[in-house]
């Protein structure tokens, strides 16, 4: 760790991009803390799979973009949203299914969208929006644009058959995407070991011809060089990149799910949580100097506020009116 | 009595027949070490071993297709999909592979087959993962389509299933999982595929209804028959083939029917039940057939849009009251 970070040209001193990441990555902590109360209340209802563990990558690769870039994800899609810059009011009362949502009400957890921001989704369906990515990049490249549009999926992934198709085409075609793979080891109950005849999920690029990297994605700051490194190649000479993040989920798959199942034990739960991406950054940011534990407390009090109004907000805020059932299901 | 839940009555059904044939095998995301994502394979993995209870990688339209491969020379797969939304991902397979070959060929390949797994609409699980996809299938010809409604159902529809020499979509209702129901120890339950099955006697009016919309059936039919209302309730228990002669006996004793299913409106099971009904028993009918389904969106998140999207016994009710004039 400790690594320096990349400083885009005319951006923020390393103290300031420091205090960024951080705060980025304790909202989504503290934002999916209370959603895992509220979905143990029944405000939220129905799969809520949190990222507990994994917020660097949305942090590091996010802090990375233009507003113009694009951003496609799965249903883990919380930390993306939030790190993109949706407001933790529009999530939560997303969440809640209530109006005032990014979608409504009518998407929840899983289907999170901000056309403003250029969020795309929230997918249901594994592996099923990298197609979408390769055709985001592919109208990119169409309208002679420099945009780049980055992809999240989780490593199971990468054995549907879409992943190879979109990737293959993405290679052949030369679009500026960012396939991000967050490798956190486990496809619901099952190890990457179980599921892979080859676990180096990065060989599966040179198939297609497109340079990749693994990452060690409990470190933000290796995120944000990585991510800058492929975003550069996107939009400088429409050249994909596959990215492997290292990464482990402290949760279980979803609310469902237990933390430490029957597929992984307690021990190794505990040894990866020694390496949460938040306390290496807050240990780092206080070797350097540039915080103390009145200022960390602070600043943590000063989020949980943020998402208590949050919380405040979503409950306050009325269900769809039922007019809206039959709303957007095809352009009037 | 023995009164087990609709999953473990699936459980005994595949135990039973994987233990009967060495033939058949079950193969899927998450069904052996996990235990099943619902639960559906507990235990069997411990029992019968890795090449009886086969995990796969996320990769529907790969483990359809090797089911296909392995049923072309002889072996008994059954497939089991998550739940049928992902299914979709693999339906090239079902529909073009396995629903097809035995014609294709000319009757030298069947297709011993069982593609199974949760259907029809959860609780809050929004666009992507609730939907009810019997009428699809049930297009298809070569295919089989099951949806058992209760645990007695489910055992002896599955057993028969696994035996039949077809491909057999399985439609298992994810609420229904928790239900429970009597299924006797020691029987052999088998229950042809094709019959539909009388689930309450009754002679104002026919409900039909299958899947889970069975339990909102005897529901209406129970609290109806206390306003001295006796309602006819007949499960198809087997989408394709339909049992069309039940169908008819009860229309022709009540003369008014509703027909009641989680699918969407056009081109849905309900609609190749009124067809049925008009043809066989036109010259009986004493009120127009309704119908009752999911309302023609996606399903939404929002609980109480979610409510207003499903079928329930509120607005079977309401039907049945039409067709008898009373409202
Ligand atoms: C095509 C498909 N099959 C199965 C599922 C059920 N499912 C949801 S998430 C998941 C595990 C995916 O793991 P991974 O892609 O590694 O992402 P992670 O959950 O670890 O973020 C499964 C099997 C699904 N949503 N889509």
């Amino acid at each position: 760790m400790a690594k320096k970070p990349t400083k885009s040209p005319g951006s923020k001193s390393d103290a300031e991009l420091n205090r960024a990441f951080l705060r980025s990555m304790l909202l989504q902590r503290r934002f999916e803390e209370r959603s895992a109360e509220a979905y143990a209340l029944g405000k939220i209802g129905g799969f809520c799979h949190l990222y507990i563990g994994q917020e660097a990558i949305s942090t590091g690769a996010l802090s990375v973009l233009r507003p113009d870039d694009y951003v496609v994800t799965a249903y883990r899609d919380h930390g993306q949203a939030l790190a993109r810059g949706m407001t933790p009011r529009a999530v939560m009362a997303e969440l809640f299914g209530r109006r005032d949502g990014c979608s409504g009400g009518k998407g929840g957890s899983m289907h999170l969208f901000d056309a403003k921001l250029n969020f795309l989704g929230g997918h249901g369906i594994v592996g099923s929006h990298i197609p979408l990515a390769t055709g985001v990049a592919f109208a990119i490249k169409y309208r002679g644009g420099d945009q780049v549009c980055l992809c999240f999926f989780g490593e199971a992934a990468v054995n549907i058959g879409a992943f190879h198709e979109a990737l293959n085409m993405a290679g052949l075609w030369k679009v500026p995407a960012v396939f991000i793979i967050e490798n956190n080891r486990y496809g619901m109950g099952t190890a990457v070991s179980r599921a892979m005849a080859n676990e180096d999920v990065n060989a599966r690029a040179a198939t297609y011809n497109i340079p990749a990297e693994s990452v060690d994605a409990q470190d933000v700051f290796a995120v944000r060089d990585a991510v800058t490194r492929a975003v550069d190649l996107a939009r400088a000479e429409k050249t994909p990149t596959l990215l492997e993040m290292r990464t482990y989920r402290f949760m279980g798959h979803s609310m469902s799910d237990a933390v430490s199942g029957t597929y992984r034990t307690k021990a190794e739960l505990e040894q990866e949580m020694r390496r949460d991406p938040i306390i290496l950054l807050h240990n780092h940011m206080t070797e350097a100097g540039e915080i103390d534990d009145a200022a960390y407390a602070k600043l943590d009090e000063e989020i949980k506020a943020e998402v208590q109004d949050a919380w405040d907000f979503a409950d306050a805020s009325p269900e769809p009116e039922l007019e809206e059932l039959y709303a957007h299901v095809v352009v009037d | 009595m023995s009164i087990v839940t609709y999953r473990d009555a699936l459980n005994q059904a595949l135990r039973e027949e994987i233990q009967r044939d060495d033939r058949v095998f079950l193969m899927g995301e998450e069904v052996g070490e996990y235990n099943g994502a619902y639960k559906v394979s507990r235990g069997l993995l411990d029992q019968f071993g890795p090449m009886r209870v086969v995990d796969t990688p996320i990769a529907e339209l790969g483990f359809a297709g090797i089911g296909v491969g392995a049923a072309m020379v002889g072996l008994r797969p059954i497939i089991e999909f998550m739940t049928w939304n992902f299914a979709l991902l693999a339906l090239d397979q079902v529909v073009n592979s396995a629903a097809k070959m035995l014609y294709m060929s000319n009757g030298q390949f069947p297709m011993p087959m069982v593609f199974r797994g949760p259907n029809g609409a959860a609780l809050q699980l929004s666009a992507q993962h609730s939907q009810a996809w019997e009428s699809w299938l049930a297009h298809i010809p070569g295919l089989k389509v099951v949806t058992p409604a209760t645990p007695y159902d489910a055992k002896g529809l599955l057993k028969s299933a696994i035996r039949d020499e077809n491909p057999v979509v399985f439609l298992e209702g994810e609420m229904l999982y928790n239900t429970k129901g009597d299924v006797p120890e020691g029987e052999e339950i088998l229950i042809p595929l094709g019959k539909a099955e009388r689930k309450r006697e009754g002679e104002h009016c026919s409900i039909i209804a299958h899947g889970k919309t069975v339990l909102i059936a005897i529901q209406v039919a129970d609290a109806l028959a206390k306003e001295g209302i006796s309602i006819d309730v007949i499960d198809l228990r087997t989408v394709r083939p339909m049992d069309v002669e039940a169908i008819a006996e009860s229309v022709k004793k009540t003369n008014r029917a509703v027909v009641v299913e989680e699918g969407w409106e056009l081109c849905g099971v309900g609609a190749q039940v009124v067809d049925y009904i008009q043809r066989e028993c036109f010259d009986f009918l004493d009120a127009p057939v309704l119908r009752v389904h999911q309302a023609d969106v996606p399903m939404p998140y929002a609980k109480n849009l979610e409510r207003a999207a499903k079928p329930d016994a509120q607005k079977l009710t309401a039907a049945v009251r039409k067709v008898l004039y009373l409202e």
